[in-house]
């Protein structure tokens, strides 16, 4: 058995979500080699290379994969695929539109989102917003997989010795060109990766109130998140939307306000160690997940917690 | 320029899920079933391109038993101008979906493939990104914002770390994220003149596709639960709670 793990990275730094995937690989077992796509990637294999049990990196860079165009990364893993059993990549923007091609293109289904390994060809994932679990084989002869970085814990970064290998990069397929990123920028942790997430929601009300939030994350170092209503509200952008189709976090603390929990929003979240909801509506649904919970106005609420902690 | 949209039945998305108590599946004797809503608005962004002059045909298809012809009837309502059934009475993998898609759009000429990002059933997403590798054309996953312009599409995609956008060259699968737009509901005349639209059905065998097995379904459990939370009367309680009890600050 031998596993292909897709590295996410930012050019820069290995994402801890490949740390969370590389466990799931050394679950499934055997020789697991790292590839590190990108434009300017020479840092990242270095540090990929240290990672606890990869043999083998595989540095692919390249001009063509910059913003690692599913069309242009699928025809690089398909290049590899051969030599290996399975190809693991953790659930991201990039890999969730790469994978499945890569899955399509070697006949073979795909497993979304694995939250749990039983054996080399048994896995375990959520379904219908995480409100069933299923426990799936997958039949054919190679398993593609992406995996839920919050399910598992993070391998050591440290202590390994892989070599690193370059690998050709196959031409760009010129139908699809990248045009314009309208990206974030903030000084706080990234949501996916943060220890702390505060949240809020509907009941937050407008753009400005969302500075109240902020504060209260600035205090304790935590990254912003946000309900689905409070996306489409305009209160904050598409990126922070924790939920079933938006990130999926599992961090330490969780500090929910003004949301009231619908269970696409539970799916992005039930994983956090510790969940605060603050809600004014003594029914509201969070309440039954939260492990403390203030029935309070969150206008309330936050200038106080802001000033005592 | 002919449009195809994906359309499937899937349990209705206000209704909870239950897991049969042997665990085999979930149970979906008498639940409300409803067109998946990110087709939805894959269907609306299909039939605002008609509406614009961009698309001359908007096509629904689903894949399912016949009991999807209750979804194709209502996408039809909302605007698509025909509709066909791949019937089968198995589960269809996402990469048995692909394969007959890719087929219907040789098929039909298609120039944009439509469809939702993600089914709220089985999570998957990954139906528009095999269909763009098994035919070689370009894919706009994702979408917030769909632009038609001669042969190219202009698509900007909700990515982790905010939007991107890119261009594509017809034809192209473009899949829907949730702000793409707002499907509208439809009328009641529409509804009547949709029962008199044509709907085709066929098979994956008279479209040539071989469907083989990739996954087995073992089991279904229930999630494990939270326990339920403690109540604290203010911020003070709350702050020695995350302080003493659960030491998370």
């Amino acid at each position: 058995m031998t596993t292909l793990l897709i590295a996410e990275h930012n050019g820069q730094q290995l994402a801890p979500a490949t740390l969370s995937a590389l466990t799931a690989a050394q679950q499934i077992g055997g020789d697991i080699a790292m590839l590190i796509a990108g434009a300017e990637v020479t840092a990242v294999a270095e540090q990929a290379a240290q990672c606890a049990g990869v043999a083998q990196v595989l540095v692919a860079q390249d001009d063509s994969l910059r913003y690692e165009l599913a069309e242009n990364l699928s025809a690089l893993i398909i290049s590899l695929a051969g030599d290996y059993s399975h190809i693991v990549a953790p659930s991201n923007s990039i890999t969730k539109d790469a994978m499945p091609r890569v899955a399509a293109l070697l006949d073979v289904g795909q497993l979304s989102d694995i939250t749990g390994v039983l054996s080399a060809t048994q896995f375990q994932r959520p379904i219908y917003a995480g409100n069933a679990i299923a426990t799936v084989t997958s039949l054919d002869d190679k398993q593609v997989i992406t995996v839920r970085a919050a399910s598992f814990a993070k391998a050591s970064a440290q202590g390994g010795s892989a070599t690193v290998t370059s690998v050709a990069v196959p031409a760009g397929s010129g139908l699809s060109t990248w045009v314009a990123d309208e990206l974030t920028v903030s000084e706080r942790p990234q949501l996916t990766a943060a220890d702390r997430v505060v949240s809020g929601g509907r009941g937050v009300g407008s753009k400005e109130n969302f500075a109240l939030l902020e504060s209260l994350a600035d205090k304790l170092g935590a990254a912003l998140g946000a309900s689905r209503a409070a996306v489409d509200a305009g209160f904050v952008s598409n990126d922070m939307q924790v939920g079933q189709t938006g990130k999926i976090v599992a961090p330490e603390l969780y500090m929910a306000f003004g949301i009231s929990g619908a269970i696409q929003h539970l799916a992005g979240m039930k994983d956090a160690k510790v969940i605060v909801a603050v809600n004014k509506d003594e029914d509201a649904p969070i309440f039954q997940v939260a492990d403390y919970y203030l029935v309070a106005d969150l206008f309330d609420v936050l200038p106080e917690l802001i000033e005592k902690l | 320029m002919k449009v195809l949209v994906g359309v499937k039945r899937v349990i209705d998305y206000n209704v909870k899920v239950r897991v049969k108590s042997d665990n085999t599946d979930v149970d979906l004797a008498n639940t409300k079933m409803a067109m998946n809503p990110f087709c939805e608005i894959a269907l609306e962004e299909a039939v605002r391109l008609k509406e614009a002059g961009v698309a001359t045909e908007v096509i629904a298809v689903s894949v399912g038993t016949s009991a999807s012809q209750e979804q194709l009837r209502a996408a039809m309502a909302l605007g698509a101008d025909r509709a066909i059934l791949v019937e089968t009475d198995e589960v269809a993998e996402p990469l048995h979906v692909a394969k007959a898609f890719a087929k219907l759009m040789e098929q039909e000429d298609i120039g944009l493939v439509m469809l939702g990002k993600q089914s709220i059933d089985s999570d998957n997403n990954q139906v528009g990104q095999m269909l763009a590798a098994l035919t070689g054309r370009p894919q706009g996953t994702f979408a917030s914002k769909v632009v038609v312009e001669g042969e190219q599409v202009t698509v900007t995609r909700e990515i982790d770390g905010g939007l991107r956008t890119v261009r594509l060259a017809l034809p192209a699968i473009v899949t829907a994220d949730l702000r793409l737009n707002e499907p509208r509901f439809a009328k009641l005349p529409d509804i009547m003149k949709a029962k008199r639209k044509p709907l085709a059905t066929t098979n994956f065998a008279d479209l040539g596709v071989t469907v083989k097995q990739s996954m087995r379904l073992d089991r279904v459990d229930v999630p494990s639960v939270r326990s339920g939370g403690v109540k604290v009367e203010s911020v003070d309680e709350l702050i020695s709670k995350l302080k003493d009890e659960a030491k998370v600050i």
